[in-house]
């Protein structure tokens, strides 16, 4: 393949990407916004060329080394629950938008740490993208197998890196304020990293069972090599010693690699993407890593002998075997792996140079004098203009500084610097009493560890050989006989610079906003709901002066809206012009997404007046807050107990209204049955007593009607009595176990020859196997008879009764019907009301004393089942469902 | 001869109603329901109707209304006879234009006497 043919591949990808990246941002769908995969896969931007090509080659050379890498991230990341989703609502609240700010801001918002901070991870990640531009380069050269030229006009990574550093300096200032989410970078970079999976595994598959024939056959072949052994084995105490510590280092890494805190923190849209991410990530990593070992040791069998750059045999071993299709494959993973390794990098950097170093010491005093449309343009120009120097100088790196170094070292020196900033970045989320002091000299001692055992040594190494060894003589004293180099440095780097943070913290006060800010980050879930509140601030401030300088960054019409929102929240009148420290932290919030932190501070300073506060009296106030919160929350809780109890009441109350209602409805009832008996009762003994003349025929009718009517009412009192009974409880059921069907049929023997008379049919129908239950036998005895009563009264001559036993749904259904006329559908629930009497009652008054079926109502409640009545064809059918449970029959 | 028209679903107090009223010369009439009432009031136009409120299928109250709505029945008076002794019940049944609401039980001789005061007016 000629170089034509392969940058045109490069365009067309490149051109992919493009594309998705503007798509996303366009559309701004639920699918990649909203989905907890593509934030899974962004955090694979962590697997860089390094992991494409490097890890081989130290599989191939140095054996198990290269798992440490990843080993460690996986052992941490289920903390990433806990630490993370802290460090993300700690970020949120506080607009972050990148590590240097979520370090300094703790530190009493310092500008001077910001600074320092970002000079470090400048430092610190610029060889490193030199690294992937190398890795681009080299792969070109070697796919399309043409030489390197020295002129960087005939390069073709000179290009490839031109178009990436306008892609990311395109869609990563996008927005104005640097904490907003990228949608369109991450989602490149999430498709990037399933595509460079996806390539890395087809390598994988070509080589494990294309060439050679499955894991075992690789395995026996390399079994033979020499050096087999040794680089698979931790090599004793010592090794593993090497391999703890390689792998501590790349847990610090995931946490504070500038990219990665972009990616997990900064772009986070939701706290419970975390969830997918901690087993989608690992997994990743596990794949990944899963055909390292094939395709460095069939490398090593295929090119026994010959002096290759195991780094790379990804390319090489297609390359043997002719395959031209797998060879660009693994260099378009490899491309996406370095690429959006740069892209994310050079926006992170961006943002900390710009935020951080730019902007607080070069251009506030310009923002202050201009208008909102200048500063913003300025602003993005920033970032712009430090994307294109950061991959500027990468590529200067590249191209005159570390041609000879391999991936793999350095990789891990950036790592070692970036954990440097490890005691800062952990106290600041657990511990109170880290100080500004402890950690800004900590930082500086750790890092002048490294550079002058790490990086002076490889560059003096590059001069010199034998002066490098000298220099490194100066960690003699110290050094650890059985670790090498790397973890060697990391080990008293870190050691350093976390004691001398502890004693200094320890043993210095700190000031006051320092403590203000070790409260908020250390508790944030406690101020997540009013963070502002958290700010202590006293002096004199004028909301109109503030007002002015968030204009000149958010123009008229946002500042209005955020002062509107402010003032919502908080229940605070428009016309009120003093500003208290919660506004005073709302529009640093407002600005710091723009200008960083530091600056946020700087430009709101300038307009009030801050008082002294001693470090006292703030640990007071935190105190009185922490105990106001508490307080607060006391009350809310109180509160909510006495809403609930007034909301018992009232439905307490509403239900005795209901009762009394109830109540007084029975009684008119009540009254209305008694009179009515009464009535005739009355008239008929008013006119025996006055009419002397009366026929005897009529004065027996009277007569017999007096005797009828007074055992009626007398009958209506007993059951009124006895359904009071039912209704408090007095009557206890006496459960035992029966035969229904003789309950039944108990229950029909008085009324079955009235029945008869009327010429009803009378069938029953028993589908049960087991015909025992337990009941009360009296009580249902009652209710049987109650429904036949109805039942033969509604029947007309020559009708039907039919009684039916089944068991469903483990229930024991009994269905009384009977022919006759139906029951109003409105009616059918009100059947078993008290002296329920239907204004379309269309039958003339029943005998009985309108209490029959609300007693049988009463008598299955208690035995914890359900009756209702049913309309048929042609008539009606009255349900009992009774618990077939025999044990838990009340 | 006057005509009366008792209605009520009881059939013992209907049973001492239509005994007494016939011994004091009134032609009676008996209705069951609301329904039966209107039935009967097609044919005949009685002098004085004594009327149930809680019967089945159409209730006293409805069936005062109806009664009202005909202009050949407008001299013929209305007695409520009902159990219910409630003044809200009692009001109602004189708004809707009875003539006497009288509350059971009720004595038989003061009832002739004011429903034939009642007529004589």
């Amino acid at each position: 393949m000629n170089s034509i043919e392969l940058f045109a591949i490069i365009m067309l990808y490149l051109a992919l990407l493009f594309f998705i990246a503007f798509w996303a941002e366009k559309r701004k769908s639920n699918f990649w916004a909203n989905n907890p995969y593509v934030y899974s896969l962004s955090l694979a931007v962590y697997c860089t060329a390094w992991t494409y090509y490097g890890s081989i080659g130290v599989a191939a050379n140095q054996g198990l080394e290269y798992l440490a890498i990843y080993i460690g991230p996986i052992i941490i990341i289920p903390a990433w629950i806990v630490i993370n989703s802290k460090i993300i609502r700690i970020s949120r609240v506080n607009k972050i938008s990148s590590i240097a700010d979520f370090i300094s801001l703790r530190y009493g918002n310092s500008r001077s740490f910001g600074a320092i901070i970002s000079v470090v991870c400048i430092l610190a990640i610029i060889p490193y993208i030199g690294l992937q531009i190398k890795a681009i380069s080299d792969t070109f050269h070697l796919v399309t197998k043409s030489e390197n030229p020295n002129n960087i006009f005939t390069d073709t990574a000179t290009y490839v890196v031109l178009l990436i550093a306008i892609f990311s300096s395109y869609y990563g200032t996008r927005y104005v304020d640097a904490s907003e989410k990228r949608l369109g970078i991450i989602s490149a970079v999430a498709v990037e990293s399933f595509l460079k999976l996806i390539f890395f595994v087809i390598l994988g598959i070509f080589v494990t069972y294309g060439i050679f024939n499955g894991f075992d056959d690789i395995y026996e072949k390399a079994k033979n090599l020499p050096e087999f052994t040794q680089r698979n084995s931790f090599n004793g105490l010592e090794g593993s010693f090497n391999w703890m510590l390689t792998s501590m280092l790349s847990m610090t890494a995931i946490f504070l690699l500038p990219r990665q805190f972009h990616t997990t923190i900064i772009e986070n849209r939701k706290e419970n993407h975390l969830k997918t991410a901690i087993w989608v990530f690992p997994l990743y990593l596990l794949i990944f890593n899963f055909f390292v070992f094939p395709i460095a040791w069939g490398g090593k069998i295929l090119f026994l002998g010959q002096n290759v750059n195991p780094e790379l045999f990804p390319i090489l071993i297609p390359q043997k075997f002719g395959s031209i299709l797998i060879s660009v494959i693994v260099f378009l993973g490899g491309l996406s792996a370095s690429i959006s390794m740069i892209i994310i990098s050079s926006v992170t950097l961006s943002i900390m140079l710009s935020n951080n170093v730019i902007i607080p010491y070069g251009w506030i005093d310009t923002f202050k004098t201009k208008n909102d449309t200048f500063n913003n343009k300025n602003i993005v120009n920033i970032r712009k203009v430090s994307i294109f120097l950061l991959i500027i100088t990468a590529f200067v790196f590249y191209k005159y500084l570390i041609l000879e170094s391999s991936l793999f070292s350095v990789g891990l020196v950036s790592f070692v610097l970036i954990a440097q900033l490890a005691p800062s970045f952990f106290g600041a989320i657990f511990w109170r009493r880290g100080t500004y002091t402890g950690a800004v000299i900590g930082l500086i001692l750790g890092i002048l560890i490294c550079y002058i055992n790490l990086i002076i040594p490889q560059y003096l190494k590059a001069i010199n050989p034998e002066l490098a060894i000298n220099q490194y003589r100066i960690l003699q004293f110290f050094k650890i006989p059985y670790l090498e180099t790397i973890p060697q440095v990391f080990f008293w780097s870190l050691l350093a610079n976390a004691t001398v943070f502890t004693i200094i913290s320890v043993s210095s006060k700190g000031n006051y906003r320092e403590r203000n800010y070790a409260e908020i980050y250390v508790d944030i879930n406690r101020y997540i709901q009013n963070h502002e509140g958290a700010y202590i601030w006293k002096g004199k401030a004028n909301v109109s002066d503030i007002r002015k300088i968030l204009v000149k960054f958010l123009g008229d019409k946002k500042t209005k809206q955020a002062l509107k929102i402010f003032n919502l929240k908080y229940n605070i009148d428009d016309e009120n012009d003093t500003a208290d420290s919660r506004f005073i932290k709302f529009s640093e919030n407002l600005l710091s997404g723009r200008i960083g932190t530091a600056s946020a501070k700087i430009l709101i300073e300038g307009v009030t007046k801050e008082d002294k506060i001693s470090l006292p009296e703030v640990l007071k106030i935190l105190e009185e807050s922490k105990e106001n919160i508490t307080l607060n929350r006391k009350l809310t809780e109180q509160s909510r107990q006495l809403r609930r109890l007034s909301d018992d009441l009232r439905s307490a109350n509403s239900s005795l209204i209901e009762k009394d209602k109830q109540k007084d409805d029975f009684l008119d009832s009540v009254t209305h049955e008694l009179r009515t008996p009464i009535t005739a009762i009355r008239a008929a003994g008013e006119i025996l007593l006055d009419d002397d003349d009366i026929p005897v025929e009529i004065k027996k009718d009277f007569l017999e009607n007096i005797i009828s009517e007074s055992d009626r009412l007398n009958e209506i009192i007993n059951d009124i009595l006895y359904l009071d009974k039912l209704e408090s409880g007095t009557i206890k059921l006496n459960i035992n176990k029966n035969n229904i069907i003789d309950t039944y049929h108990k229950a029909l023997k008085p009324i079955y020859h009235l029945i008869q008379q009327k010429n009803i049919h009378h069938s029953e129908i028993n589908l049960l196997n087991d015909n025992e239950f337990y009941y009360d036998e009296a009580r249902i005895i009652q209710v049987f008879q109650n429904i036949l009563g109805n039942a033969y009264k509604f029947t007309e001559e020559s009708g039907m009764i039919q009684v039916k036993f089944q068991e469903k749904d483990n229930l024991l259904k009994i269905g009384i019907f009977n022919t006759g006329k139906k029951i109003p559908d409105e009616d059918i629930d009100l059947i078993f009301d008290k002296f329920y009497q239907s204004k379309y009652q269309n039958i003339r008054k029943p005998v009985g004393t309108g209490l029959g079926l609300a007693i049988c109502k009463k008598i299955i409640d208690a035995h914890q089942g359900k009756i209702y009545a049913e309309n048929k064809e042609i008539g009606v059918t009255i349900n009992i469902l009774m618990n077939n449970d025999k044990n838990e029959a009340v | 001869m006057r005509k009366i028209l008792i209605a009520d679903d009881e059939h013992k107090i209907v049973m001492t109603l239509e005994y007494t009223f016939r011994k004091n010369g009134y032609e009676v009439f008996i209705a069951r329901d609301g329904s039966e009432v209107l039935e009967l009031l097609k044919e005949e136009i009685p002098d004085v109707i004594l009327l149930d409120v809680m019967m089945p299928n159409v209730d006293g109250y409805t069936t005062i209304q109806e009664i009202k709505k005909q202009e050949k029945l407008k001299n013929c008076k209305v007695v409520f006879l009902s159990a219910k002794t409630n003044p809200a019940d009692i009001e109602k049944g004189l708004k809707l234009g009875a003539d006497a609401y009288v509350t059971k039980p009720y004595s038989i001789k003061k009832l002739t006497q004011q429903i034939d005061e009642l007529l004589e007016i």
